[in-house]
């Protein structure tokens, strides 16, 4: 058994024997604990994992447990029905708000959910129907299995048997396809894009499950308290569940309950220390909180989880099925077929051309370099083919089908696969994860199976498929280190292997030489190589002249934005034009 | 409804749109520098009103000590980065300035708070105390986190708010003070009154406004101070400090929030815990020009202190609703029209 | 004759990935001493790292002090100045503003130097006084570049740092450019200038770095590394066949 493994048994087992061993004001400690783990899973999920922060996880806690407490006091419905009343009615906000903020961006998201978490406490507290700023009193215990949950020992095991259930749902969700571009929303969507993942709907989609851990946690404090008002569910506290996930480490699932044990524990013993010691409390002990948080985070700004696991073994790599179904193939073209055109494209950024009537063919299994001087509009075009810009004037076609004014996300299913000139690698996950994201489109399996663990046939085919390209590119060695270890010239290997993937037409490679080292230049180049032979078709856009002269078939030679010679490698090297713009200022 | 009642309610409206103006851009500022959602904004704020109600009484304000207290922790944090790092005589210089600054306001403020001064005293008084506060808190809470991610910024912003909430119960407890305005009367015009004091808040926000204009537009650390919100990196290589911006940044930031609290007080009744919600409405403001933009947010800000004093006489449980709700359409009217301009950020 | 730079054994690090490892340089007086090297050898890193933007591990020692702690504002104050790759500009300021903010070391100098300084960097680069009430966002490349270099003098800077002076610049131009920073050795300033165009920056330099992967391949007086063969037919020349590519491919530091 893995140390990993020891303290998870270890934990378990102590939560079990604690409800009948611990003093009952421990307990309700532990309660409190649970809930908030719970609540700030949901944090850990949308702003550690999706890089999407909101103060308004309070405000769903809320919805939950006002959601329960209405049900039950005024229709006399059971606690049990009342909860997926109470997650149905978190869930339809959340989506409904999703909607409209999560197209926000940067700072916008978290700013509205400040918004609108201010506008539902007081409009909660200012509503007779639910009871105003006094509430709602009298809700029934909850009975499980003919035992009713009246008292907080009981109670205790309903809700860490919740928190369990969350955290495995969160567990199972990020090992999984949707998982990993989830993961990969925080600072790599663009790259998530041309992979095919609608980033939009993942957003969205975690903010539900947040929302949704927040009402269950709701309805489990509504019927622990018996009572209801607004205070627990205002902002203050919404902030709280933010501190809990920063203070255990907010991009780690442990975080949630550490920052949460953290938090409600050390709450509970400056108010003891207050009370006790000075005989005052309120004042000081937040100051000694709000103290405590700064200095916390001025010397571990990753939380407490991290800090914890950089000192343990790494957890056991991911095991890829010996046999997994194959994924599907697309139709290949035939050698010679023309796969993709540039026809007189153009993009002005205001008044600067950066790209003025670009026009090539690739063909099927041929390689096409566009070279340039700095600054002669390489990466413009690269964008422009890979659809993360919108083109001024022109057309590009991909298999004859146009591709003008698509998505990036469109393009990627039309067949074409990119590299970019700064890696954008998932770092932190593993090499044989980051490439299994470029097969994303390739399967279907969503968030409910992947929660259910019903996506385990096609998760071992995803991981199998990314282990046979890694195996092609001669990296399969390499398949469980994180990516960000790897050196420059691997993980852009690593990046032609994600591409790979995703089973292209078209491999588009964005400065694939750039900082690479001599043996690593050969290898790359051996390794294109043998990917034309297999008949794969390949543009290249690179800075290196000498790298792209004895691989590419033909070429395209670009100077401030202009196309100034095409051809064969052999006779555009002695053109003129080229010799002036790549020795320049010859003086 | 009549003519008269609007009239007050839109010059109510006018004075508090005024003053979340001033704290809005006050807001956008520090967010350009430094990165930080000066949260704790409001508590500077609460303290100027709190700090010159207690001179009024004749007391001396703990804020004093407060801020004493706090130049001992910068103090300190500097003589520990000289005794680590390189030994500039800068960080000497400053820990004495952390130091003596806020001590001598101490001694100044003991001396002459029990004899009763006047009114302008009071207000220079106000603003030595509170003042120091900006950069004291920018030393011992933000410096060190020079390069952290704005999540992390935001979560030390709050719990900075939570610290000055804290110490301002113990240090004013919690009752609610008003501030004897610092103008008294009314000017009559035919059957219409308006406020003298709401007159001289309004001409004093503007006169704020105009110096900010004047002063980020023509003297050379005003322009360094734009520098560094425009491009940090071609600031920092034209030898302008960051640090020093940022202490630049939340020393204005206590000025406004001073004098903001200061003419805020005698309109409303302040509480230790009061100037969050001021804050937040200033905020509000801000969000509206999209933390970028000043006019926007000065626009902004007058559309929040209309709505709040045309709400309370409409609504006036749900004053607060109306003024948070109000955001999220003008966030949607900010995302379908600017597109999509990611920032990726890990 | 008296070394104003050295660095010995710099090293910076993105995460595990070495950007530079052990890289040693030295600018004497008076001097223009080139890096040149291809895309991603670390040319920029290490002028960053020099200037103090990146962390780094190592040995800088500037003017006699070792300024390895020291912050950029304190590099800048001691006449260390760079001309970034991006340039760096206040976009949304004016030309006048831009050049004012350049001088911002030499804030607390009480004499008219600041203004004489402007009014020189306006004679220099004519354009610039053309342009002086317009942002700098609505400047062509080439007068960007002027504005960034103008800026960066307006420091009086005792070594300038130039990552790239002739990106995005037409062949003419990067002359004038050159030109203007030979004559800023005649005037006593130091030089370390980092350029693709290799030709170009050796024809002006007096010492030469060539870096490849983030180490020092070669070095050596501008004129001979210039001559060098290998240097010639991997970073100047390109229309020698076939048989000369492939043998240019061969890593300079295995020769």
């Amino acid at each position: 058994m893995t140390i990993r493994t020891t303290l998870l048994v270890v934990f378990l087992l102590a939560l079990a024997a604690a409800p009948f061993v611990l003093p009952e004001y421990y307990v309700t400690l532990l309660n409190y604990i649970g809930l908030g783990s719970l609540a700030t899973l949901g944090i850990v999920l949308l702003t550690g994992i999706g890089g999407l922060t909101s103060f308004g996880q309070a405000a769903f806690v809320g919805i939950g447990a006002y959601a329960t407490a209405y049900a039950t006091t005024a229709w006399g419905f059971s606690p049990w029905f009342a909860l997926p009343l109470g997650l149905f009615a978190a869930a339809a906000c959340a989506l409904a708000i999703g909607a409209v903020t999560l197209r926000l961006s940067g700072h916008y998201l978290p700013l509205s959910t400040i918004a609108w978490s201010l506008s539902l406490y007081y409009l909660v507290g200012n509503l007779p129907v639910l009871g105003a700023h006094d509430g709602i009193t009298g809700l029934p215990a909850v009975s499980l299995f003919g035992v009713v949950l009246d008292d907080a020992r009981s109670f205790s095991f309903l809700i860490w048997i919740f928190v369990l259930l969350g955290l495995l749902s969160v567990h199972n969700l990020l090992g999984s396809r949707a998982g990993r571009a989830i993961r990969c929303l925080r600072g790599r969507s663009t790259m998530a894009e041309a992979f095919g993942v609608d980033t939009t709907r993942l957003k969205v989609a975690i903010f539900v499950h947040a929302a949704l851990l927040a009402a269950a946690s709701g309805w489990l404090y509504a019927h622990l308290v018996r009572f209801v008002n607004p205070t627990p569910f205002g902002l203050n506290v919404g902030i709280e569940y933010l501190f809990m996930a920063v203070v255990g480490g907010v991009g780690q699932l442990a975080g949630a309950v550490v920052g949460a044990g953290v938090m409600v524990v050390l709450r509970d013993v400056l108010q003891d220390v207050a009370a006790r010691v000075l005989g005052v409390s309120g004042a000081i002990e937040i100051v000694a909180y709000g103290v405590l948080i700064i200095v916390l985070l001025q010397n571990a700004r990753a939380g407490i989880v991290p800090f914890v696991t950089r000192r343990l073994p790494a957890p056991e790599p991911l095991k890829v099925p010996d046999d997994a179904p194959s994924l599907p193939m697309r139709d290949r073209p035939a050698r010679g077929e023309t796969v993709l055109v540039a026809d007189k494209v153009v993009r002005r950024f205001g008044g600067l051309v950066a790209v003025n009537e670009v026009s090539f063919t690739l063909k099927a299994g041929e390689i096409l370099g566009v070279i340039g001087p700095n600054g002669a509009g390489k990466s413009t075009l690269f964008n422009l083919l890979s659809g993360v810009l919108p083109l001024t004037g022109g057309a590009i076609s991909v298999l004859g089908r146009a591709a003008n004014g698509l998505t990036s996300r469109a393009i990627a299913r039309l067949g074409l696969a990119r590299t970019f000139q700064h890696v954008q690698l998932r770092g932190d996950m593993s090499v044989l994860e980051n490439v299994a994201l470029g097969a994303h489109m390739r399967s279907r399996k969503g968030i409910l199976s992947a929660i259910l663990r019903l996506d385990r046939k096609e998760e071992g085919a995803l991981l199998a498929e990314a282990l046979r390209q890694l195996e092609r590119v001669g990296l399969a060695d390499s398949r469980n280190v994180p990516a960000g270890s790897l050196a420059l010239g691997q993980q852009r290997i690593v990046e032609i292997a994600r591409a790979l993937a995703s089973d292209p037409v078209v491999l588009l490679l964005d400065e694939p030489a750039a900082g690479l080292r001599y043996h690593e230049k050969q290898a790359l180049a051996a390794l294109l190589d043998s990917l034309r032979a297999e008949g794969m078709s390949i543009l290249i856009v690179e800075h290196d002249m000498d790298f792209v002269m004895n691989l590419v078939d033909r070429l395209v030679v670009m100077e401030f934005g202009r196309p100034i010679a095409s051809g064969v490698p052999g006779a555009v090297q002695n053109d003129p034009a080229v010799l002036e713009a790549y020795l320049g200022g010859a003086v | 409804m009549n003519s008269i009642i609007a009239l007050l309610l839109i010059q109510d409206g006018l004075t508090m749109g005024a003053v979340y103006a001033l704290l809005a851009l006050v807001l956008v500022m520090v967010f350009s520098v430094t990165r930080v959602i000066l949260v704790a904004q409001g508590e500077l704020v609460s303290y100027g009103a709190l700090t010159m109600a207690s001179l009024q009484a004749g007391h001396l304000p703990g804020t004093a000590l407060i801020a004493v207290a706090g130049g001992v922790i910068a103090a300190a944090m500097e003589l520990w980065a000289y005794a680590r790092g390189p030994r500039s005589r800068t960080h000497l210089v400053a820990a004495a300035l952390y130091v003596l600054v806020p001590l001598a306001v101490f001694g100044l403020v003991a001396a002459l708070a029990p004899q009763g001064s006047g009114a302008f005293v009071r207000v220079l008084l106000t603003l030595l105390i509170v003042v120091p506060l900006g950069p004291i808190l920018y030393r011992v809470a933000f410096q060190p986190l020079a390069s952290a991610p704005v999540l992390v910024l935001l979560i030390v912003a709050v719990a900075l708010h939570f610290v000055l909430t804290g110490l301002g119960l113990i240090a004013f407890g919690a009752e609610g003070v008003r501030v004897a305005p610092l103008i008294d009367g009314m000017l009559r015009f035919g059957p219409y009154f308006l406020s003298a004091q709401a007159l001289f808040t309004i001409a004093i926000t503007l006169a704020l406004i105009a110096a900010l204009f004047v002063f980020f537009g023509s003297t050379l650390s005003g322009k360094a101070l734009r520098a560094t919100a425009f491009n940090e990196v071609g600031a920092r290589l034209v030898g302008i400090s960051t640090t020093g911006s940022g202490l630049l940044a939340f020393s204005l930031a206590a000025l406004i929030g001073t004098v903001s609290g200061i003419l805020i007080g005698s309109f409303a009744t302040i509480y230790y815990d009061t100037g969050f919600i001021i804050g937040l409405k200033g905020f509000v403001a801000a969000i509206l020009g999209g933390l970028g933009s000043y006019p926007l947010a000065a626009f902004g800000a007058v559309l929040v202190g209309l709505l709040e004093s045309g709400s309370s006489f409409f609504a006036s449980a749900f004053k607060d609703v109306l003024v948070f709700a109000l955001i999220i359409p003008i966030l949607m009217w900010r995302s379908f029209s600017a597109g999509h301009a990611e920032e990726e950020e890990e | 004759m008296t070394l104003l730079l050295k660095v010995e054994n710099l090293t910076v690090a993105y995460g595990k990935v070495e950007a530079i490892s052990g890289v040693g340089l030295a600018i004497p007086e008076g001097r223009i001493v080139t890096v040149i090297g291809p895309n991603g050898a670390g040319k920029s890193t290490l002028l960053n790292a020099v200037m103090g933007l990146l962390p780094s591990r190592g040995r800088i020692v500037y003017a006699g002090q070792e300024v390895m702690q020291a912050k950029v504002e304190a590099r800048v104050g001691a006449g260390l100045c760079l001309v970034p790759e991006k340039r760096e500009l206040f976009a949304q300021m004016s030309v006048a503003d831009n050049l004012l903010l350049g001088g911002y070391s030499r804030r607390h100098v009480r004499d008219d130097s600041r203004a004489r300084d402007l009014d020189a960097m306006y004679t220099l680069f004519p354009r610039l006084r053309e342009r002086h009430a317009q942002q700098a966002r609505t400047l062509s490349g080439g007068e960007r570049q002027m504005l960034a270099l103008a800026r960066a003098l307006m420091a009086r800077p005792k070594l300038l740092m130039l990552d790239e002076p002739s990106l995005g610049l037409a062949p003419r131009i990067v002359r004038e450019v050159l030109e203007a920073v030979a004559s800023l050795r005649d005037r006593g300033m130091s030089v370390l200038l980092v350029e693709q165009n290799a030709r170009a920056a050796l024809s002006v330099a007096d010492y030469a770095y060539v870096l490849e992967t983030g180490t020092v391949a070669l070095e050596g007086p501008a004129r001979e590394v210039a001559a060098n063969p290998r240097v010639t037919e991997t970073y100047i020349g390109v229309g020698h066949g076939a048989g000369a590519q492939r043998e240019a491919s061969t890593p300079l530091a295995a020769s």
